[in-house]
């Protein structure tokens, strides 16, 4: 009876079930909107990046002379990289937001016993954010 | 919204001696209002196939042993109520737990999860013994509350099938077992936390995780493992760099701020 | 005794670059990127810029806002890779490619921020 079991089921090893382990697929991450929204979060590191070669070779042009610079200028203001900017713009602000809501996971600040609620560890990041944002554009603009 | 008074509902069925994998029974089970997925399950069981195997026992949230996938989603069964579903022609799927394998039907094998929760050393770690007749540790409520929320682990495993890190890397440790681990590394009685490191400071450790989160959001007793993963990271890092400081055989207990 | 891996290094840079892009890209990226070459806002010229850049203060600024950030990248790329794409094997070549960029990105960023003046 055994024999003919095993003969006609072939997931079965006498005296051990077959576990079924269902595969893993490379595409895991577009099944759930959760998914994806990690992975577009963890994508975000690609428009930082983008951002500072772009930096690098305002620095770069900066350096070669008031004529380079005005070439890198008028190519800053083509479509391509114009929609570069605006995408990239787009996802570091989402870096941003999901860092300072992230952070304070991952620092619990207790006060007298007490862990401080996450919004009042999160808020101090956005007003230095904030602040900053405001000194380096007037520094840049006046 | 008008709740139905029957709902279908999708098993997955696996038989390892006539399957080569898992096919999906339908069945049509009454709704109640205070049902939950486990008791339309029960029904199943009782009058129409008794054939089907699962795991459950307290039926109310505390044993950790019903967790399946209820529409892509890894939830208690005791804890989900059919009348969520059970409107719009919606039917209910369930599932064994992903990533883990399936011995049958909904039943999976959890002896992977077992043995990485022990390679954590859950357990009060001391170094120095102290006697009996000195009586018990005396911990004062802060004390407690600093690792109580990671305590509250009921061994469910939900974490694991949310983290998509587990189903990527066989070898990751997961995350209740990081989790239970801080939660006796912030133990003001534990002295282990040197112990732990080489499993927890370790690729397969804390650095496989790159904090997606999941876990948190459908643990069922609220622990969130992913913020005691990211604490032990901060951790970590002190640790490193302090062992440049001090020599090799330092000890760790400074981590524990 | 136990000894932890190397990778608490490359996660701290990972965090400190975080918070470097988190804090100070969204303002370049709207000034310089949208705001001036879109005209929204008056953009400084050549010779304001020199001036700013020309201050010791201003170019270890730069040379910290185009390293850091390079390094988050590199970290999070190289996760980003091993669980998107399942190329986890391929580990030493994403490990080279990503801090290797990081790395040039941070040569080249110090070597114009020393020479620019």
């Amino acid at each position: 009876m055994r024999q003919e079991i095993v003969k006609a089921a072939p997931a079965y090893t006498e005296f051990h079930p077959r576990w079924y382990r269902a595969p893993v697929s490379v595409y895991w991450w577009l099944g759930q909107w959760r998914y994806l929204k990690f992975i577009l979060r963890e994508l975000s590191s690609l428009f930082v990046a983008s951002f500072v070669v772009i930096t690098l070779l305002q620095v770069r042009a900066l350096r070669n002379g008031p004529e380079a610079y005005s070439r890198f200028q008028h190519w800053l203001q083509s479509p391509w990289v114009i929609a570069l900017n605006f995408v990239s713009f787009l996802f570091v602000v989402f870096h941003t937001i999901t860092w300072f809501n992230l952070a304070p996971r991952a620092m619990p600040i207790w006060v007298r016993g007490k862990r401080l609620p996450e919004f009042l560890v999160a808020a101090p990041n956005y007003a230095i954010w904030l602040v900053a944002s405001v000194v380096i554009a007037w520094f840049v603009l006046r | 919204m008008i709740m139905a008074d029957k709902i279908i509902l999708e098993v997955a069925r696996y038989s390892p001696e006539q399957d080569t994998k898992p096919c999906f029974a339908t069945y049509e089970v009454p709704v109640h209002k205070e049902w939950v997925v486990l008791d339309a399950l029960n029904y199943i069981k009782d009058k129409v196939d008794g054939s089907l195997t699962y795991r459950w026992s307290c039926r109310m949230g505390i044993c950790g042993s019903c967790g399946m996938m209820v529409n892509g989603e890894p939830k208690l069964t005791c804890a989900t109520f059919l009348s969520s579903y059970a409107h719009n022609g919606n039917k209910i799927r369930v599932e064994p737990l992903r990533y883990f394998p399936v011995v049958r039907d909904l039943v999976t094998e959890l002896s992977d999860f077992l043995v990485k929760l022990k390679k954590v050393k859950p357990w009060l770690i001391r170094k120095d013994a102290v006697p009996l007749s000195q009586g018990e540790f005396l911990q004062t409520p802060e004390q407690l509350d600093y690792y109580k929320q990671f305590s509250m682990c009921i061994n469910c495993t939900l974490c694991y099938s949310a983290c998509p890190v587990v189903g990527l890397d066989p070898k990751f440790v997961g995350p209740a077992a990081i989790a239970l681990a801080q939660r006796y590394n912030l133990d003001s009685r534990d002295q282990g936390a040197v112990e732990r490191i080489a499993v927890l400071a370790h690729p397969e450790g804390i650095w496989g995780c790159t904090f997606v989160g999941e876990c948190t959001k459908v643990c069922p007793k609220h622990v969130d493992p992913a913020g005691a993963i990211q604490q032990y990271k901060l951790n970590a890092v002190l640790d490193w760099l302090t062992s440049f400081v001090m020599p090799r055989g330092h000890n760790s207990q400074d981590v524990k701020s | 005794m136990a000894r932890q891996s190397d990778e608490a290094f490359f996660w701290m840079l990972f965090s400190a670059g975080g918070v470097i892009a988190a804090i100070l890209i969204p303002v370049h990226l709207f000034l310089f990127g949208l705001a001036f070459p879109l005209g929204w806002l008056p953009a400084p010229d050549y010779g304001r810029l020199m001036s700013l850049v020309h201050m010791p203060l201003v170019r270890v600024y730069l040379f910290v806002f185009c390293s850091l950030p390079l390094f988050h990248w590199a970290h999070r790329f190289r996760y980003t890779l091993y669980d998107g794409l399942k190329v986890k094997h391929l580990n030493e070549v994403i490990f080279a490619l990503c801090y290797g960029g990081a790395v040039a990105g941070t040569v080249l960023a110090a070597y114009l921020t020393w020479t620019i003046a």
